[in-house]
């Protein structure tokens, strides 16, 4: 995501036509033409061609941690200096030195260096319990020649998401229910006999696609006693055609978001969809949980984006005959699979829309007096109806949190903290350091409507109180995006357990939800013994014409406890009925899965979930996809 | 509650089994006198002293002019002012709120500090506080928006409160007053200033007024910047004892949380005691149909002989902070506003009501916990007993005796320990010259002098006010015994000793005394417990599995009980039997007390006695029948013409039709 800001115009116009003709070369040397490309099933295709080489291996573990979250080479941790430290080289903060961390987290969490809780460093493999086989089934997989696997290291990767408690149990060596058989599909032919053969030996089936759920989707469900397939789709990762005339690309469902939009980039294009997790999570789950990007404001959510989407059932395969922009056949049927959670189907290929990569990007920020002024801005942001592709706003807490993960050197990290001070005494003279708060922004488009645009907020802003704060601000908000879910896991090795989770309320409601909300943690962990106040905050990350989407992060020091994770759960159980007391829904985008399982009836009505469930009987009688998500 | 016992009773009530309630209102507070310092210290330094409350939970205090924007602006009254009135609306709801709003000025704060300083230690011996009370207050102001609700006895009550709140350094509450206050010129000015808003008597269905006023105690609430005073009781009571809770003010304080504009909201019970109430003769004669004077400027300038006298101690205690989201929790949904914009003018839901009345009820409860009983108290229920005079060391023996009793059920007394107790009761009599005399060694109740002769009617009156004001205080105390009693009556009317008999009688006389005592909505089960623990802690009764009997022991004290309630059961016999009456057939509320009171009168002089009949039956009827008549004001009793009211049927509510005029 780099600034194209000092870049000429003319240049940048070179640089993208370039790109477009390279991309297209590259897709010529491998099949087909005239902007389509299309290629066929084969297992055991080499995949030769460097922009089809996949980020994820079938064995993940070689390079993403067993009981955390990410890539095995990058973490925080407190050196011996007892100085911040993000290891590997993959991010912008790779390897830089964190100064303000440790005195952040001791004092917001009321820890100590010295009080270690690390993680168990390996899987006790003899841990995991023997799988539960279907020989013939196995066989018949062989047959087909979908590959398979019960190495027990695959399997405990696939028995869970990223909620705090899966984590929190593999960090303790506790290994819970967990898949039987893996199988990796190549094509949607291959899910096809898969879901038959399945259908065949009444064997419970669980896509599988990033892992990177938060809402138990991917736990096997304790009282199932079937053998459990987990289906993953990561080889299922090509583009099979970009369609320049209409804009649209035609996907594999397991490809996941970093690779898509930098394939796509390669050709000049983007989807624009960006989820916090694009690093990891795929196309189908995307569709699987209803996901949203960070710029929808510009290309649209996960339903928004798709114009066509392919899903394998039990009852067969479901799909529209066209690729029209907009239908009326009665109820969309796209609706029944966007955010269906794996249990009707394998989604395994889907039709896209996809933009010019834009020519122009520029971050900025904005600093509020306080957090109530912040959302008055974005309120009349989105009310005149002209939001950047991501603008965020940040309460005090994420505010300080930000400052605690600045670098010691780095040009893109000119100091905030310092210029502020200065900044404080002249003109914001009235901003009280433990009220103000900040928006970042990103806009994107051709350069004179991006400075256009960008003036209309900024004036917008100024009607609120807000000044602009700078580029950087902004652009080190977007960084830290990526690298903000690598800290859970430092937490956790000094008692310190969190998570976050999102709703999205009705504009009139978002300051009384978020202090509300937040308060509601900071009682309830008092009240259950937590020794330390919690770190609770929130932000607002996502506007809309009728609300916004808020998101939360808490989290606290769990010494002197004697079940954490029971203290936890139940803070976030109240939470979350504190959210919709408060007018707030269920979710936003993280899904319902098992987690929230329990206030879906309460969430749509009787009527509702009775509709939701007449679906699933039908598409799935026998219940083979039976990750028991939703209803 | 009528239907099943409470399931309480289904396991015995063990005698050693301490009532958490009762044992947290015996808890003992240790009370400081703030007149003390005034005596010995400068009044206008008090005044003038450094007044930096510590800030509220919210904003900092916007300017009285910067909250009427806010309201007039707000999206509520521009959704009534649409749906009432075209555009005049918005000026006729500015008027609205010029005349009701406050205008809260620390200068006049000081003003009005300086004069009550001298004014009090004038008329009061001590003002008590409780400290502890205070200090638990500041933090729930610092916490969340604080609803102050004192009890009303007397005029006073709010520039008592507002003047502890200016020497304690706590924010001055901004006061939901009457407009008759606001009618004195000058007094209403200056209470303006020192917070009061004033409200109208009679509201209606004025739309506009409603939404003003509603708006104007929602904006204050929500932006937490002072405590929000009011008297939920709505009026002052005339007799001393609670009044059931009006809900107007209740549900506007209250929804700023249920619609989630609040985290959660402080309800604090105060609980003002007076020795000896200011008003005092002036209660009796409302109490029996003289007017009362209209406020003005010039009557209170009048009252000045008021000053003259002695009215001994007040106390004032500040109860324990309610949180309403804990009392809200699993009563009431708050999604209920989800799918409506909250602006949106509209009646509070059935469940909100309810929410509200019971959070009300509970408030008025724990104010009367809080009450501060004089000796007097317990020695005027003794003589209201004995109306015709008594021996003095009689008496003084027997309010040593009703002292243990009220201990035991958990009263709070003002009883120095440091004096004999003859002396306190003798000086807490003495306060009362002008309602009872003690020569010669008996005791007996003053009838106000007048011209000479008197008509049998006047002869009435005078001593009926008598017996009135004494009432007032014995009504003061009565909460301490009204649930022990209503038990003690309810196992002299049941055949045998079974629990759920008893507990059947005694929800009947709770559905009776709905509008005479306040209990608590849908606590039925709970105030029964609450008065079996407290004839056991007497020593009263003995529970087992599912009976309750009278100890052998303790008869008298089940007989005393049973005697307080006498009053209140017979002046309901009188009033069902005017009811069913025939001459009686449609009337309104206001002719209703009138009409009652002439019968009254005239049964009073005829001194007919009209036996009552206590057959098994008895005026417990077998299937409870829930009496909402609002009680009128008479239950005087005098033994030279004792009302026997006795044929009339129990179920009163088939007769005549009661026209009553819509509740505020
Ligand atoms: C750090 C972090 C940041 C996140 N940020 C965002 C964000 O910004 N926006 C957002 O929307 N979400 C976000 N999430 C949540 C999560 O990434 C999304 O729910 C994502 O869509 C899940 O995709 P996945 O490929 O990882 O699916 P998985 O986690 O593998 O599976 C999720 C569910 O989808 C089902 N599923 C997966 N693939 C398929 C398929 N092909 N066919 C049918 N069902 C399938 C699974 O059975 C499961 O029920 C975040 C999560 C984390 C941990």
């Amino acid at each position: 995501m780099a600034s194209n800001t000092d870049i000429s115009e003319r240049q940048r116009i070179a640089a993208r036509r370039l790109r477009v003709v390279a991309g297209h070369l590259q897709k010529c040397v491998q099949g087909e033409g005239a902007g389509v490309s299309a290629q066929a099933c084969k297992t055991e295709t080499p995949r030769s061609s460097p922009a089809k080489a996949t980020s994820v291996p079938k064995r993940r573990q070689d390079i993403m941690k067993w009981n955390g979250w990410g890539y095995s080479d990058s973490r925080f941790l407190f050196n011996k200096k007892g100085q911040g430290e993000f290891t590997g080289k993959r991010y912008r903060l790779s390897g830089m030195i964190l100064p303000s961390l440790k005195d952040w987290f001791e004092a917001t969490f009321g820890t100590s260096l010295q009080h270690k809780t690390p993680a168990t460093p390996t899987l006790n493999v003899s841990a995991v319990p023997p799988p539960n086989l279907v020989e013939p089934f196995v066989e018949e997989l062989k047959v087909a020649g979908v590959a398979a696997s019960h190495d027990p290291e695959g399997r405990v990767f696939r028995s869970h998401g990223h909620c705090l408690h899966e984590i929190f149990a593999l960090r303790e060596g506790r290994i819970g229910r967990v898949p039987d058989l893996v199988v990796w599909p190549n094509c949607h032919n291959d899910v096809v006999k898969i879901v038959e053969l399945a259908c065949k030996y009444n064997v419970c089936l669980m896509p599988y696609g990033g892992g990177t759920s938060v809402s138990s989707a991917l736990e096997c469900p304790l009282e199932e006693t079937r053998s459990v397939v987990s289906l993953d789709t990561s080889q299922m990762n090509r583009i099979l055609w970009i369609d320049e005339k209409n804009l649209t690309v035609h996907v594999e469902a397991g490809i996941i978001g970093q690779d898509l939009e930098r394939q796509l980039n390669e050709s000049g294009y983007c989807t624009g969809h960006e989820p916090d997790s694009m690093e990891f999570s795929s196309l189908g789950g995307w569709v699987a949980t209803r996901a949203s990007g960070m710029k929808k404001n510009i290309y649209g959510n996960i339903e928004d984006l798709v114009v066509h989407i392919k899903m394998v059932t039990p009852r067969g395969v479901i799909e529209k005959s066209c690729q029209g922009p907009r239908m009326s056949t009665g109820p969309d049927i796209h609706h029944f699979i966007m955010g269906s959670e794996g249990t009707l189907g394998v989604v395994t290929e889907v039709t896209m829309k996809i933009r010019p990569l834009p020519e122009y990007q520029k971050y900025g920020s904005i600093v509020f007096p306080n957090f109530q002024q912040g959302v008055s801005c974005l309120r009349e942001v989105a009310r005149q109806r002209c939001a950047p592709a991501s603008i965020r706003l940040m309460d005090n807490e994420q505010f300080q949190f930000g400052h605690a993960l600045k670098p010691q050197v780095s040009s893109i990290f000119t100091s905030f903290l310092d210029g502020l001070k200065k900044f404080y005494i002249t003109k914001f003279k009235g901003f009280e350091p433990h009220h103000l708060c900040v928006a970042t922004l990103l806009f994107e488009g051709d350069r004179e409507k991006v400075l256009q645009h960008e003036k209309q907020v900024y004036d917008i802003a100024a009607k609120f109180g807000g000044l602009a704060a700078g580029e950087d601000n902004g652009q080190r908000g977007y960084m830290l995006t990526f690298v903000i879910a690598y800290l859970r896991d430092l937490g956790m090795d000094y008692y310190v357990i969190g998570e976050s989770f999102e709703t999205s309320v009705p504009w009139d409601r978002v300051l009384d939800l978020c202090r509300n909300v937040k308060e509601r943690i900071v009682r309830e962990c008092k009240e259950r013994g937590v020794q330390f106040p919690p770190f609770s905050t929130c932000r607002v990350t996502q506007t809309y014409d009728a609300g916004a989407c808020v998101y939360f992060y808490f989290a606290f020091n769990y010494r002197g406890l004697a079940d954490p994770l029971h203290v936890y759960e139940r803070v976030e159980h109240e939470a979350r009925e504190e959210i919709l007391a408060n007018g707030g829904s269920l979710s936003h985008h993280h899904g319902v899965g098992k987690l929230r399982k329990e206030w879906m009836r309460e969430a749509v009505s009787t009527v509702g979930l009775g509709m939701l469930q007449s679906v699933k009987e039908y598409v799935d009688p026998n219940n083979i996809f039976g990750n028991r998500n939703l209803l | 509650c009528s239907g099943s016992p409470p399931s309480t009773m289904k396991r015995p009530v063990r005698k050693k089994k301490k009532n958490r309630l009762l044992s947290s209102r015996a808890e003992p507070a240790s009370f400081v006198d703030i007149l003390e310092e005034r005596r010995r210290g400068s009044d206008i330094s008090h005044a003038l002293r450094a007044f930096s409350p510590p800030p509220g939970c919210g904003a900092p205090p916007p300017s009285p002019s910067a909250l009427n924007k806010m309201v007039l602006e707000s999206q509520h009254l521009r959704y009534v002012v649409l749906e009432v009135r075209d555009t005049p609306g918005q000026e006729e709801a500015a008027a609205l709120l010029d005349e009701m709003s406050q205008n809260l000025q620390v200068t006049f704060i000081r003003l009005l500090g300086f004069a009550l300083s001298k004014i009090f230690t004038r008329l009061f011996r001590r003002i008590q506080v409780n400290e502890d009370g205070l200090a638990r207050l500041q933090q729930a102001t610092q916490e969340h928006p604080v609803i102050l609700m004192p009890n009303h006895r007397s005029y006073v009550d709010f520039l008592v409160l507002s003047y502890i709140m200016f020497t304690y350094d706590l924010s001055i509450p901004v006061i939901a007053a009457g407009i008759p206050l606001m009618g004195m010129s000058l007094i209403g000015e200056i209470f303006r200033r020192s917070g009061a808003f004033f409200i109208r008597r009679a509201i209606g269905s004025d739309k506009l007024y409603w939404a003003v006023l509603s708006e104007y105690v929602r904006t204050i609430v929500r932006t937490g910047f002072a405590p929000v005073e009011f008297y939920v009781e709505g009026l002052r009571s005339r007799t001393l004892k609670s009044l059931t809770p009006k809900m107007g003010m209740m549900h506007m304080v209250l929804e700023p949380f249920l619609k989630g504009e609040v985290y959660d909201l402080s309800l604090v019970p105060v609980s003002i005691s007076y020795d000896r109430v200011l008003e005092e003769s002036l209660l009796a004669h409302e109490l029996l149909g003289v007017p009362k004077p209209r406020e003005t400027t010039r009557g209170l300038l009048k009252a000045r002989r008021v000053l003259e006298q002695d009215y001994g101690s007040m106390h004032v205690y500040f109860g324990n902070p309610v949180s309403v989201r804990e009392l809200a929790k699993g009563r009431i949904g708050r999604g209920q506003y989800n799918l409506v914009p909250r602006d949106l003018p509209g009646r509070p839901s059935e469940e909100s009501q309810a929410f509200a009345s019971a959070a009300a009820h509970r408030v008025v409860r724990l104010q009367e916990r809080g009450t501060v009983l004089s000796p007097w108290s317990l020695t005027a229920l003794l003589v209201l007993q004995r109306p015709d005079g008594t021996r003095w060391d009689l008496l003084a023996r027997d309010t040593l005796w009703l002292r243990g009793i009220a201990l035991q059920l958990g009263a709070r007394l003002d009883w120095p320990a440091d004096l004999p107790d003859l002396e306190v009761m003798s000086s807490s009599m003495a306060l009362h010259r002008s309602v009872v005399r003690c020569e010669e060694g008996c005791v007996w109740l003053v009838e106000e002098a007048g011209p000479e002769p008197v008509t049998q009617e006047e002869g009435v009156f005078r001593r009926a006010s008598a017996v009135l004001m004494c009432a007032s205080y014995r009504n003061q105390a009565l909460h301490v015994f009204t649930r022990p009693a209503m038990v003690a009556v309810a196992m002299g009317t049941v055949p045998g000793h079974s629990q759920e008999d008893i507990y059947r009688h005694f929800c009947f006389l709770r559905d009776l005394f709905a509008n005479e005592f306040v209990f608590v909505p849908g606590c039925g089960p709970q105030d029964f417990e609450e008065g079996c623990s407290g004839l056991q802690q007497c020593g009263a009764v003995s529970a087992t599995d599912h009976e309750l009997k009278p100890t052998e022991e303790e008869r008298d004290t089940i007989v005393f009980l049973s005697a307080i309630l006498e009053p209140f059961i017979e002046t309901y016999q009188v009033v069902f039997r005017i009811l069913c009456d025939e001459r009686l057939q449609v009337f309104t509320e206001k002719s209703f007390v009138p009409a009652v009171r002439a019968d009254a009168m005239k049964l009073l002089i005829s001194g007919n006695p009209v036996t009552l009949r206590r057959d098994t039956e008895g005026y417990l009827p077998p299937t409870p029948t829930c009496c909402k008549l609002q009680c009128p004001n008479i239950y005087f009793r005098q033994s030279h013409c004792r009302i026997h009211p006795g044929s009339c049927s129990p179920t009163p509510l088939c007769g005549p039709q009661v026209a009553t005029s819509s509740p505020i």
